[in-house]
């Protein structure tokens, strides 16, 4: 396996790191402080690139390594930036036996794009979840906070166009 | 103490509370196998290879014994057809997952998980063959490679380099079958801030971690009739190499080893004994000058090349603090490439310096700047204990039946305190024995100072020398060295020298020493062992002080004048570099 | 402000009437306010119930009648494939898959003039003589609510409707009249098991952890919402719907073990969970009840929220210490467990939501209430989350004993289009299948056992003959083997070479030795695995493999896929008889593998059929199947 290192080059701002270290100055003293610091961290910039990870490492005193252990640990921690709209689509049990996984098999072949990953205009990013509990609209995806149900696979490209 | 009676396969034994199922085994002469488990650092149950059957009175379970405390009347059973069909298992879905290049493979003749799957009748080697996730080797550092494909997630490794080492640079990266040991982002290991120290190859059981062997590049040079070809070998390297040709541990073979190396056709067979009594001349010499003239104290030993790296990682503040001495090895090779070299009116160049180490992070050492007294490196090549074994069984050396034999004169003459560089406290303690005559003028009465001797991490100790207090201490394993100066540098503790060794009990138990099995580490106390064998042979060592050492002597007469003389600081003296985190 | 304990009393009674307007027997005579309950929970929240509450505003305001009408946000109501729901009290009357352009007309007609508008309703609850309570309908007339008793039908972001049902009066008594010995005694004699999936008698654990060390220092109280099945949200919608129960059973555990500090580890997927857990822990803090010296007793304790971060292992309570303490979610081996050796290397327990949510009310209305309900060994309710092939897609408590044929075909409405029950899938990744033979399966935690299941925190998924087993145990093993940690052996690589067995298997590739060494590992897996989830995986393979062994033999033998689901397995095709030759299959092929001229049959070459299915959506004469 290559450098994790993400390819996006790093565009924090100055103000990102001023709240970053706000936020690791609030929590380093107490017990269990890594895992609340990272998911501000990622608040803060939408994903935990290695320029975060070493001020979180040097900061906190813990070796880079055990910070990069939990982060890649974690699902919900990501190395990449996501896209300006993340596609987020549920498999559920509820969402997969209504059909969930054509959805999303359609979208990578839209998008061509795997899960996990970003299209090259950093417009689109798409994943798989687990349950988020809208089982009643099976089968469900999210575009940022939007959710739409009760899909079928000719829905993917309208939902597409509505944020193309 | 509360004792708790347990019975395995049937035979009663009684053990404390808290002790586990594995220890209250031993007891009943019973050995489990197991491949995660390093005493008190990775307790962590995680390759069930060490399951028994438990009965607490509810019906037999399965339970990994080295964590689960045996309890009040439990029936242990090791051997049970479910038992041994369940470590089967586990040892097939290992295999599925571990690249099988035995053949070529340099742990194949004392590869753990092999003698396991030998021991537990592996007959289908390929029964849950399926999809692998390639992973590139690492040859990125100086002193080692890491190929995860044949990793087999026991995390050993991760637990020296955490809890021994403090130092964290490898870990558990990812989760369930994507589970794999690397450095943050993937980063070469030679990208991070690992000291070298090499612990991590000490405990893998199999060969997913190795020092880069540079066996052929010393047989590249004895072969080459251009070269003059000198090997110098450390003190803890006759402490350890034995084990390699089945003798017990803690046996001294200086004399077989001396033997063998002439068989392997080194021009002359010298000691690092020799540069480590150097060493004690010009460290001294400098803690007594750094004592009279409001130097940088505490001074600390820089002996030990992991531990600088450290220093120069975690500690940059403290640089200053270390002794400018080059390490024994580098102090020999760099007399050898002047002195020596001069008396025999050979050049540098075609003087090639071997160095036998029980150490990996040598290998990054010789290749530091400023280690270049004669224009050219030092020390030209650094192999381990290990790659040592190796040359002599490759040449066909029947190491167990040669005659004991001397190292060349004049850089293989030493002393007692030479000897005892290759254990914790030994550098203190030869320090100490020549301190006295530096700082008094009188040889001191006492020659044993056993308060810096043993194997815990820490030990501290003051003197009186003359009309000074010198407060001193020692530690080893670098998180040991790290606790220690987060004392000095919050002005908590005032000692006035320090000696610091990398890896845990020092030198005996260093990263190119001979690899002991779990089965073995776990039950022995491995590294008090091999001090032993050193301090044994100090004891019955002519001269047992650096200063009286008469080739030292000499050397001092004809070339360095005196010690920290202008001459010994270029050639015996170096500089430190803050290299920064990760 | 600290209250003092008239003051809260004094609310307490203020909202009891205010709260009695929510009930249909107050519906007689003149109405003089009316309260819009509009369901806030995840699933209403996200088909809109947040539009609907605007538009209800600005209706009623301009209408006038802002005085005469309370909207209020509450928690989920359970049947979550109608919403968003709203029900306007005191009549009941329960609108279901509310639209915002309904709003006006509703607002207008019902809450300005009185008539409901009885066309908006669920439909069940409309009858000749007006409408049925929300109580009498299939969904809801079996159903017991304890852990869920609120959720609904308070404002769960307002502390003092909590008080108004009698909200921290169980903390109170046990502060004040009970010992910490009684409470536990209280715990134990009601039977209450842990909700979360093994079922250990809670009032144990606290006995445990109360005494095994006896000079601790310190002991942690933790509360597990790391709800992680797929499918399961019960903990999430008490989460959402009533926060401050779990809140209160947190205190009452502290007070019963001697711990003055929890932790609540929620998902961080929950963010509405967690916003109302913020602001109750915030209310409670302001009102004393919370914090030290609470009800004036000298005693302390305090809570804070960790959130989790997406693992499913997480779950496992020495995975969830092991991740509040800020590493990597592993298990760490037990013995020591918890109550020894827990968070911080402190005696802790670790509960889950709804085991504490039952807890205040066993303690004001006593063990033996508790444990008259459900059967000798499982006592009280349980919840479950209904999903998968059923038509009342929702949240569902019901007491212990009731058979599966009860929650499926009464309260869950049955299976949609008639078609027939197969199984129902209970404690997801580490349960199994239950299939038509127990149907009549009286549910409690030793009879899922027995059949091969388990309770788990209670998802339950229902599924028709349209639903492959094989492809079902697939999903599940999916599941583990990305949720697995990855420090043991067993589960790390067992449950993946397991994994690559049943895709063989799905893919046509399998072999009966094949079935044999699946077993196999299955059982090894199981038994020899760290800890608990590794211990359940192959839970779904082997369910599926005891009850529908025939369907793994078709993939094997006969290289059938029963249920037509195994893409590898089927093939489609064209029945000449019935095709019109109209062309609109060939033309939507994306693989080109339809042949065929206009007005004649087609034909599909098999060689290059992808087996997408687009012709059969297409095809407007029923002319192609799959096989």
């Amino acid at each position: 396996m290559g450098s994790t290192i993400s390819s996006v080059p790093f565009a924090g701002t100055p103000e990102q790191e001023k709240k970053l270290r706000e936020i690791i100055a609030k929590h380093k003293e107490e017990k269990g402080c890594l895992m609340p610091i990272l998911q501000q961290a990622q608040d803060v910039y939408g994903y935990l690139p290695i320029e975060v990870q070493k001020i979180i490492a040097a900061e906190t005193g813990y070796p880079l390594e055990k910070i990069y252990g939990i982060v890649t640990f974690y699902a919900q921690f990501a190395l990449n930036p996501k896209g300006k709209y993340r596609i987020s689509v549920c498999l559920g049990t509820a969402c997969y036996v209504k059909g969930s996984g054509d959805i999303y098999n359609k979208l990578i072949e839209r998008l061509g794009i795997e899960g996990g990953g970003c299209t090259p205009d950093g417009k689109f990013s798409l994943e798989a979840c687990r349950c988020i509990g809208a089982c009643g609209l099976a089968p469900v995806l999210t575009v940022n906070d939007d959710v739409f149900g009760r899909l079928t696979v000719d829905d993917v490209d309208k939902i597409l166009a509505k944020y193309e | 103490m509360d004792m708790i009676n347990v019975k395995v396969n049937g035979v009663d034994v009684s053990a404390p509370k808290g002790t586990t199922i594995l220890q209250a085994a031993r007891l009943a002469n019973v050995d489990i196998p197991t491949l995660c488990y390093l005493k008190d650092i990775n307790e962590i149950g995680a390759c069930r290879i060490c399951i028994v059957e438990a009965d607490e009175g509810r019906g037999k379970r399965l339970v990994a014994s080295c964590v689960y405390p045996i309890s009040e009347g439990m029936q242990i059973f090791t051997n049970t057809p479910k038992v041994l069909e369940s470590r089967k298992k586990t040892l097939q879905l290992i295999l599925s997952t571990h690249d099988r290049k035995c053949t070529s493979c340099v742990r194949s003749e004392n590869c753990e998980l092999k003698k396991m799957c030998h021991d537990m009748g592996i007959d289908d080697e390929f029964k849950y063959e399926g999809e692998n996730i390639p992973y590139e080797v690492d040859y990125s550092a100086a002193h080692m490679i890491r190929d995860n494909n044949k990793c087999i997630l026991c995390r050993r490794c991760v637990a020296v380099c955490n809890a021994n080492q403090g130092v964290g640079v490898i870990g558990a990266n990812e989760r369930g079958f994507k589970t794999h040991i690397s450095s943050a982002f993937e980063l070469g290991l030679g990208e991070t801030s690992c000291i070298s120290c090499g612990q991590c190859i000490s405990v893998c059981p199999v060969g997913a971690i190795t020092e880069k062997d540079d066996t052929s590049k010393v047989l590249d040079a004895i072969a080459d009739e251009k070269k003059f070809v000198i090997v110098q070998t450390a003190p803890a390297v006759r402490a350890g190499l034995g084990e390699e040709f089945g003798y017990p541990m803690g046996t001294n073979v200086e004399g077989k080893m001396a033997a063998a190396l002439r068989r392997l056709g080194f021009d002359k067979v010298f000691d690092t004994d020799f540069g480590a009594d150097l060493t004690i001349m010009e460290e001294a010499t400098e803690l007594v000058e750094r004592v009279k003239n409001g130097g940088k104290l505490p001074m600390i030993t820089s002996c030990s090349p992991g531990w600088v790296k450290y220093c120069e990682h975690y500690f940059p503040d403290m640089i200053e603090n270390l002794s400018s001495c080059k390490s024994p090895m580098q102090m020999f090779g760099a007399t050898a490439k002047t002195y020596y070299a001069q008396k025999l009116n050979i050049d540098p160049k075609d003087m090639v310096v071997v160095a036998v180490m029980p150490c990996t992070a040598k290998k990054f050492e010789i290749g530091r700047d400023d280690q270049s007294a004669a224009g050219v490196p030092d020390v030209d090549i650094s192999i381990t204990t290990r790659e040592l074994a190796r040359l002599i069984k490759r040449c066909g050396i029947k190491f167990t039946e040669l005659p004991d034999e001397k190292f060349d004169e004049p850089l293989g003459i030493s002393t007692g305190a030479g000897v005892i560089f290759g254990a914790t406290g030994g550098v203190m303690e030869a320090a100490l024995r020549s301190a006295v005559k530096f700082i008094t003028g009188e040889e001191a009465g006492n020659i044993d100072f056993t308060e810096v001797r043993g194997t815990q991490g820490i030990k501290e100790a003051s003197y009186k020398v003359g009309d000074l207090d010198v407060k001193v201490a020692v530690a080893s394993g670098t998180a040991n060295a790290c606790e220690l100066l987060k004392k000095v540098r919050s002005g908590e503790a005032d000692y006035t020298f320090i000696e610091i060794m990398g890896c845990p009990s020092g030198c005996v138990n260093g990263g190119g020493q001979p690899q002991v099995p779990a089965s073995v580490r776990n039950f022995e106390d491995v590294r008090g062992i091999r001090a032993k064998a050193l301090y044994d042979q100090d004891k019955a060592m002519e001269h047992r002080r650096s200063h009286e050492n008469p080739a030292i002597q000499e050397l001092y007469k004809e070339f360095f004048e005196k010690p920290g003389s202008h001459k010994a600081h270029e050639i015996l003296h170096t500089s430190y570099v803050n290299r920064g985190l990760y | 402000m600290k209250k003092s304990l008239e003051e809260l009393i004094a609310i307490g009674d203020s909202m009891k009437e205010k709260l009695g307007i929510r009930d249909e027997k107050n519906a007689n005579g003149t109405i003089e306010k009316r309260h819009v309950l509009v369901c806030g929970g995840t699933g209403c929240t996200s088909s809109g119930s947040a539009k609907i509450i605007d538009k209800l505003h600005e209706e009623i305001k301009k209408n006038g009648i802002e005085d005469k009408v309370e909207v209020v946000r509450t928690g989920c109501f359970g049947l979550c494939a109608l919403g968003p729901i709203m029900i306007v009290y005191p009549e009941g009357a329960f609108y279901s898959m509310v639209k915002e352009e309904e709003i006006e007309e509703i607002v207008a007609e019902h809450l300005k003039n009185g008539n409901i508008v009885t066309k908006y309703l669920y439909q069940e609850t409309v009858t000749e003589n007006g409408i049925k309570s929300l109580h009498e309908t299939n969904f809801y007339k079996k159903q017991h609510r304890v852990a869920l008793r609120n959720c609904g039908n308070i404002d769960p972001e307002n502390i003092d409707e909590y008080l108004g049902t009698d909200g921290y009066k169980a903390l109170e008594k046990v502060l004040k009249e009970m010992t910490p010995e009684e409470v536990i005694q209280t715990i134990l004699d009601s039977g209450l098991r842990g909700r979360g999936g093994a079922g250990f008698p809670t009032g144990q654990k606290w006995k445990l952890a109360r005494n095994i060390v006896p000079d601790a220092d310190q002991k942690y109280v933790c509360c597990n919402a790391d709800e992680g099945d797929p499918g399961a949200f019960m903990d999430r919608s008490v989460l959402e719907g009533d926060p401050h129960v779990v809140l209160e059973a947190m205190a009452i555990a502290g007070y019963a073990i001697g711990a003055n500090q929890g932790y609540i580890y929620v998902r961080a997927e929950y963010p509405i969970a967690i916003h109302r857990l913020e602001i109750a822990i915030g209310q409670a803090r302001d009102y004393g009840l919370l914090g030290k010296d609470i009800f004036g007793t000298g005693f302390e304790f305090d809570i804070e929220l960790r959130l989790g971060a997406g693992a499913f292992v997480c779950g496992e309570e020495t995975a969830l210490m092991t991740s509040i303490e800020g590493n990597r979610g592993e298990p760490r081996p037990r013995p020591p467990f918890p109550a020894e050796k827990g968070l911080y290397g402190k005696p802790s327990i670790l509960n889950n939501v709804e085991t504490y949510a039952n807890v205040p009310r066993i303690i004001l209305n006593g063990p033996k209430w508790f444990a008259d309900m459900g059967t000798e060994k499982s006592k009280g309710t349980k919840v479950f989350a209904l999903g998968g092939k059923i038509n009342n897609t929702g949240l569902v408590e019901v007491p212990m004993g009731t058979t599966l044929r009860e929650v499926v075909e009464e309260i869950g409405g049955g299976i949609p289009k008639g078609k027939k029950f197969k199984a129902a899938q209970t404690g997801g990744p580490s349960g199994g299948c239950i299939p038509a033979e127990h149907f009549d399966v009286q549910i409690d935690y030793d009879n899922l056992i027995a059949i091969g299941s388990m309770m788990g925190s209670g998802g339950l998924i229902v599924m028709d003959e349209d639903n492959c087993m094989v492809d079902i145990a697939k999903f599940f093993l999916e599941f583990t083997v990305d949720e697995s940690c990855g420090k043991c052996t067993p589960c790390r690589v067992g449950t993946k070479r397991l994994l690559e067995i049943l895709t063989k298997i799905t893919k046509g590739q399998g072999t009966l030795e094949d079935i044999d060494k699946m077993e196999e590992l299955c059982y090894y897996i199981k038994a020899n695995s760290l800890c608990g989830l590794g211990q359940t995986a192959p839970n779904p393979v082997l369910s599926t493999l005891k009850y529908f062994r025939d369907e793994y033999i078709a993939h094997v033998v006969d290289k059938k896929c029963p249920a037509g689901v195994c893409k590898d397995l089927l093939s489609y095709e064209i029945d000449p008889a019935k095709c019109k030759g109209c062309t609109a299959c060939a033309r939507v092929c994306p693989g080109g593998a339809i042949e065929g001229t206009v007005k004649n049959p087609h034909v599909i070459n098999k060689d290059k059929c992808l087996k997408c299915g687009a012709c059969i959506e297409k095809c407007k004469f029923g002319a192609i199947s799959k096989k």
